[in-house]
């Protein structure tokens, strides 16, 4: 059977935003005077992380 | 700005993604279709995203933020105007002939319609322009990421120069897209191209925020900088009056209709996408689900470039210094609006010669703008370690989308249309497969040598392309006539093509836009007229190539023999069966569903007007 491209794309959203948001959560917030104070990692990672979990439920739910 | 373990570790997890569905789909690609068409298989959503990204290179990006910080919010024509009516016009019109043809190519139809010595015509150009403008991209791509200096430092761990990156960049990332369309051929580089557009849209949406934010949102750009950056159609009245040196007339017809109908309905780049999908409603609505997000874009890709106008002015000596100094207003203070004479600069680089490392200047010894810095710039100031590493992994997809959307119609292209048609007719459908991934080989050897020769001789590139887009710019009168006038012909056509072609570099080298030397800019004949811009050069060349191809193709038609016409159904207008609407669940019919995106079109247009 043909691969479900959204379980790809689904995967690799949600690996991303998981480390982008790990990394907003722990790491140094210093960094983040650049991006006008807002701690982009953590919101775009949990963005990422929702978006790639809808990506993969979909594919799960068509099966 | 160096970069952390975490923007590498994201790069690679983007790295081995793409060439994991390369491995996963290697075992479906058992048959030339297979390999070259996806198998004509793939449901509409899949093909329409795979159309926009194939054709979202990192030029495309790179080139639209530029644009959008030299001539404003009017870039977006490009969008509005240049590709919505003639995608949703492919996809109610044209796509029923290059479908239900069973045509594997845009050439192949050419020799159904027409003749061979058509099809020659096309696909030989169409091949060499493919591997011309992937190896230019791949160098312009190579050559942004050694400027930015942020792959730099492993290079000095290693003790390597930094002038390795050049060369590291153009390797890996000729040996990514290789490795996945050698697997998995068409079926392999869409659905990447579908992870690419999510990818490209996750790297640069947080991008647009931030940089909205620090502007002061849409009111605080239309407070900084002058109207006519700020509203789409202000001065189109005449030529003279806007940025782009071009009036209502001559972006309806030259942008609106010669150029963007030209490249959206026939080029196989992106015509192959649609033609891979699972049925003739399918086919007809890629282009048209493609239009939707492909409308949007401007937020996402021209933006940019009016943000990095209206940002603050910092102190700028050059793209490494000034990334990182605090906010500060600059000597030129921000502009008053409404003075269009004093350029707005924001946060544009300076053009830095690459052998002295001093500013480049014009004639009159102002300091040159780096335009194509604009979103570089933009991602190094706004972006900390983390998402930097996401924003330039998404500037690597969009390069690896469009020089895989090339490599791809290069190997169908080169097996179908030249290989089987000329060299080797009656081969097995194995020995085309496998043509088809030496093709693929050898397209990408291509590209790198292009690269390489681009980055010693840009004149020559300069002339390559030039010259492409003399050929490219008379087909659409071929493809109208050929699909909606029964009776022209396939000697009607080729003079017609050549004709056309032969129009296109008599008015290039005729005219000549201001400031330019006669040479690759054009008048290299005699300066007969001068355009107030290239763009209006460029525009005027193609209409005209147009006319002379449209009205050289009917006399050469009405003076030649017809083909009967019965061999001409399912190919011309006329002599087709109309496609019923077919109902797919969840879609609308592909008439609708054009009206619908046509409307979303002219709603932007009215809004940014």
């Amino acid at each position: 059977m043909r691969l479900d491209v959204r379980l790809p794309v689904g995967a690799m959203l949600a690996l991303m935003g998981a480390l982008l948001a790990g990394y907003g959560l722990l790491g140094d917030r210093a960094i983040y005077g650049r991006s006008l104070g807002v701690n982009i990692n953590l919101i775009w990672g949990v963005v990422l992380i929702a978006t790639g979990a809808c990506l993969l439920a979909l594919s799960a739910r068509v099966k | 700005m160096t970069l952390t373990w975490l923007d590498w570790l994201l790069m690679f997890v983007y790295f081995a993604f793409v060439i994991g569905i390369g491995v996963a789909l290697r075992r479906e690609a058992v048959t030339s279709e297979d390999f070259f068409q996806a198998g004509r298989a793939l449901p509409a959503w899949i093909c329409g995203l795979a159309f926009l990204s194939a054709n979202l290179g990192a030029q495309e990006i790179i080139g639209m933020a530029a644009s959008g910080a030299k001539y404003g919010i009017a870039t977006s024509h490009f969008y509005w105007i240049g590709a919505i009516p003639a995608m949703v016009f492919l996809g109610i019109f044209m796509m029923p002939f290059y479908y239900g043809s069973r045509a594997r190519s845009v050439p192949e139809y050419l020799r159904l319609r027409f003749d061979e010595k058509t099809r020659a015509f096309n696909a030989i150009s169409f091949a060499l322009m493919t591997v011309f403008s992937s190896g230019i991209s791949m160098y312009a791509m190579a050559k942004l990421l050694q400027i930015l200096h942020v792959f730099d430092r492993p290079f000095s761990a290693l003790g390597l120069g930094s002038g390795l990156v050049f060369h590291v960049c153009i390797a890996a990332s000729a040996l990514v897209v290789l490795a996945y369309v050698f697997l998995g051929g068409l079926s392999s580089a869409i659905y990447n191209e579908v992870l690419q557009f999510f990818l490209i849209v996750a790297g640069f949406l947080p991008l647009v925020y931030l940089g909205l934010r620090d502007a002061g949102g849409w009111s605080g750009i239309r407070a900084t900088l002058p109207p006519s950056f700020t509203h789409a159609w202000q001065g189109f009245g005449a030529a003279a009056t806007n940025p782009m040196g071009v009036d209502a007339f001559g972006v309806a017809m030259g942008l609106g209709f010669v150029l963007s109908f030209g490249y959206w309905c026939t080029d196989f780049l992106v015509v192959q996408r649609a033609m891979a999908a699972d049925s003739m409603g399918a086919a007809r609505r890629t282009p048209l689900i493609a239009a939707v997000p492909k409308m949007l874009f401007p937020f996402l890709v021209v933006l940019p470039g009016l943000i990095a106008l209206a940002g603050p002015q910092v102190g700028r000596v050059g793209l490494g210094q000034q990334v990182g100094v605090e906010r500060q207003e600059g000597p030129e203070g921000r502009i008053a609006t409404g003075i269009a004479a004093v350029r707005p600069v924001g946060l544009i680089p300076y053009k830095v010669r690459e052998t002295t490392g001093e500013i480049a200047r014009n004639g009159n010894g102002e300091p040159e703008l780096d335009y194509d810095l604009t979103v570089p710039t933009l991602l190094l100031r706004y972006f900390p370690t983390g998402i930097l590493g996401l924003g330039l992994t998404a500037l690597l997809a969009s390069f690896m989308s469009g020089m895989a959307g090339n490599v791809t119609a290069f190997n169908t292209v080169w097996t179908y249309d030249i290989y089987q048609a000329y060299m080797r007719p009656r081969a097995s459908d194995a020995h085309y497969l496998r043509m088809g991934r030496m093709a693929t080989i050898f397209g990408v050897a291509l590209s790198i040598v292009t690269a390489y020769v681009a980055a010693q001789f840009n004149n020559i590139m300069d002339v390559l392309q030039l010259v492409f887009a003399f050929v490219n710019a008379p087909l659409l009168a071929t493809f109208l006539l050929g699909m909606f006038w029964k009776r022209a012909t396939g000697h009607g056509a080729f003079a017609g093509l050549v004709a056309g072609t032969g129009a296109a570099a008599l008015h290039h080298g005729l005219t000549l836009p201001p400031g330019a030397a006669a040479g690759v800019k054009g008048g290299w004949l005699a300066v007969v007229a001068t355009y107030p811009s290239e763009m209006a050069q460029n525009f005027w060349t193609a209409i005209d190539a147009f006319a002379v191809c449209f009205v050289v193709t009917i006399l050469v038609s009405v003076a030649t023999r017809p083909r009967a016409e019965a061999e001409l159904a399912g190919l011309v207008y006329s002599l087709t069966e109309r496609p019923r609407d077919d109902r797919l669940a969840g879609y609308l019919p592909p008439a609708v569903l054009g009206s619908v995106v046509l409307g979303i079109a002219v709603i932007l247009n009215i809004v940014f007007f």
